[in-house]
C-alpha cells in the first residue's frame, strides 16, 4: 500500500521534471533592456547576437549567455548598431578583437576548408564506394558455368575417379544405410 | 594492395582516435588574443580613486606595462592579488588595473583592504574596454610594451610559476629591445 503510494510520487516527480525540460528548454535568459529605434535594428541585433558566440562559454551564442562578457559585448553590439556600423564592420570589429573563434559559422578561409568541405568530401567518397560496390558483376549461375575445356576436363576426372573408387563402399550409403 | 586497402579502415579509425585523444586534453579557454602585435584600443575612462578625471590609452605608453583585468566577483583575483603586490614593488613593469564590471564601493573598499598594487584602476564598469581588449573574463593580465603595443594576453592567476614560465622571458626580450634603441 505504502509502496504503491510511493511509486506514484515518483512517477509524478519525474513527469514534473520531465515538463520542465519539454515545456522550458532556455532556462537561462539575459535581463537587460535596449531599446532600439526601427524594428530593422532590433532584428539586426537580435541576428548578430545569435551569430556571435560568447567565448567565456563556448557552446552559447551571446543570446543566450548571461555572463559577464557576453552582456558586456551585448552592449558594445547594441552601441555599435546605435552608431550606424554594418554588419559585415561589427563582425570585423569582434573578430579582430575576440579572433574566427567568435564567429558561429566560420568564414572559408585555407584553416577552414577541412570544416567546410570534409563532410561534402566523404558524402562523395562513400557515394563513389557504394557505385563501386554495386558495379561489380553479381555471381549468376551464368557467369559461375564451366566452359567446353573445362568440362571435358571433369568428365575425364570423374571416369577416372569412379574407376578407382568402385571397389571401395561408398561412405555416404553406409551412412544413409545406418540410419 | 587489396591486403593495404584491408587495413585502410583500422588506419582511419586509429589516427581519428590520435586525434580526439589530443583533444582531450586542450584548454578551450587558452587562446591567443588577436590584439597581440597591435597598439592598446582608444579609451577614455575614469580611474577608481579619480571619477572625474578620465584617462586614456596615451597614460598607458612609455614604459612596459602589465595590464592587469580585476574584478571583486572574482575569488581568483583574491588568489593573484599577494602577487601583483609584489610585482608592483619591483622595478620592471608598471602595474595597472582595469576593473571590469564591477561596482564603484565595493572594488574601492578592496584596494584599501587588500592594498593597491596598481598605479591606477580604470573603471570599466560596463566592460567596453574589457570588450575592444578581447578579455573573456577576469583575471587577464595583458603585456603592452614601450611603444603602447600589446605583447601577449594571459588569461588565469598570476603567480611565481606562472611568471617565470609565461612572463619573464618576454619583459626580458622587451628589456633588450628598449636597450637596442628600437
Amino acid at each position: 500500500m505504502l509502496n504503491n503510494v510511493f511509486n506514484r510520487m515518483l512517477l509524478m516527480l519525474v513527469l514534473a521534471t520531465m515538463s520542465v525540460f519539454i515545456f522550458n528548454p532556455v532556462n537561462a535568459s539575459p535581463v537587460e533592456t535596449f531599446e532600439f529605434q526601427d524594428d530593422v535594428t532590433k532584428i539586426r541585433f537580435q541576428a548578430l547576437s545569435k551569430e556571435l558566440r560568447c567565448p567565456k562559454c563556448q557552446n552559447q551564442n551571446l543570446a543566450d549567455s548571461n555572463s559577464t562578457v557576453a552582456s558586456a559585448m551585448r552592449l558594445e553590439l547594441y552601441n555599435l548598431l546605435i552608431q550606424g556600423k554594418a554588419d559585415m564592420e561589427i563582425v570585423d570589429l569582434m573578430v579582430g578583437r575576440y579572433g574566427e573563434f567568435v564567429l558561429y559559422r566560420p568564414r572559408v578561409s585555407s584553416l577552414t576548408y577541412v570544416l567546410w568541405f570534409g563532410p561534402a568530401i566523404l558524402i562523395l567518397v562513400g557515394i563513389i564506394v557504394v557505385i563501386i560496390i554495386l558495379r561489380k558483376k553479381p555471381v549468376t549461375k551464368e557467369n559461375l558455368k564451366l566452359d567446353i575445356d573445362q568440362q571435358e576436363k571433369l568428365q575425364k576426372l570423374l571416369q577416372t575417379d569412379d574407376v578407382a573408387t568402385s571397389n571401395i563402399a561408398n561412405p555416404n550409403t553406409t551412412k544413409e544405410e545406418k540410419e | 594492395m587489396n591486403k593495404i586497402i584491408r587495413f585502410l579502415p583500422l588506419i582511419l579509425v586509429l589516427a581519428l582516435g590520435v586525434v580526439l585523444y589530443r583533444g582531450l586534453s586542450l584548454n578551450p579557454s587558452e587562446m591567443p588574443s588577436a590584439l597581440v602585435g597591435n597598439p592598446m584600443p582608444d579609451f577614455s575612462l575614469p580611474t577608481l580613486k579619480n571619477p572625474n578625471v578620465p584617462v586614456t590609452n596615451k597614460d598607458l605608453v612609455g614604459d612596459i606595462v602589465l595590464v592587469n583585468v580585476w574584478a571583486t566577483w572574482c575569488p581568483t583575483c583574491k588568489y593573484e592579488h599577494p602577487y601583483l603586490l609584489e610585482l608592483s614593488k619591483g622595478s620592471q613593469v608598471k602595474l595597472y588595473g582595469i576593473n571590469y564590471k564591477d561596482e564603484l564601493l565595493p572594488a574601492r573598499e578592496w584596494l584599501n583592504y587588500y592594498e593597491d598594487p596598481y598605479e591606477f584602476s580604470i573603471f570599466d564598469k560596463d566592460g567596453l574596454l574589457g570588450v575592444k581588449l578581447g578579455v573573456f573574463g577576469a583575471p587577464e593580465t595583458f603585456v603592452i610594451d614601450h611603444h603602447g603595443i600589446i605583447r601577449k594576453r594571459f588569461a588565469g592567476a598570476l603567480d611565481v610559476r606562472v611568471w617565470r614560465k609565461e612572463f619573464e622571458p618576454l619583459i626580458n626580450q622587451i628589456i633588450s629591445e628598449k636597450k637596442q634603441g628600437k
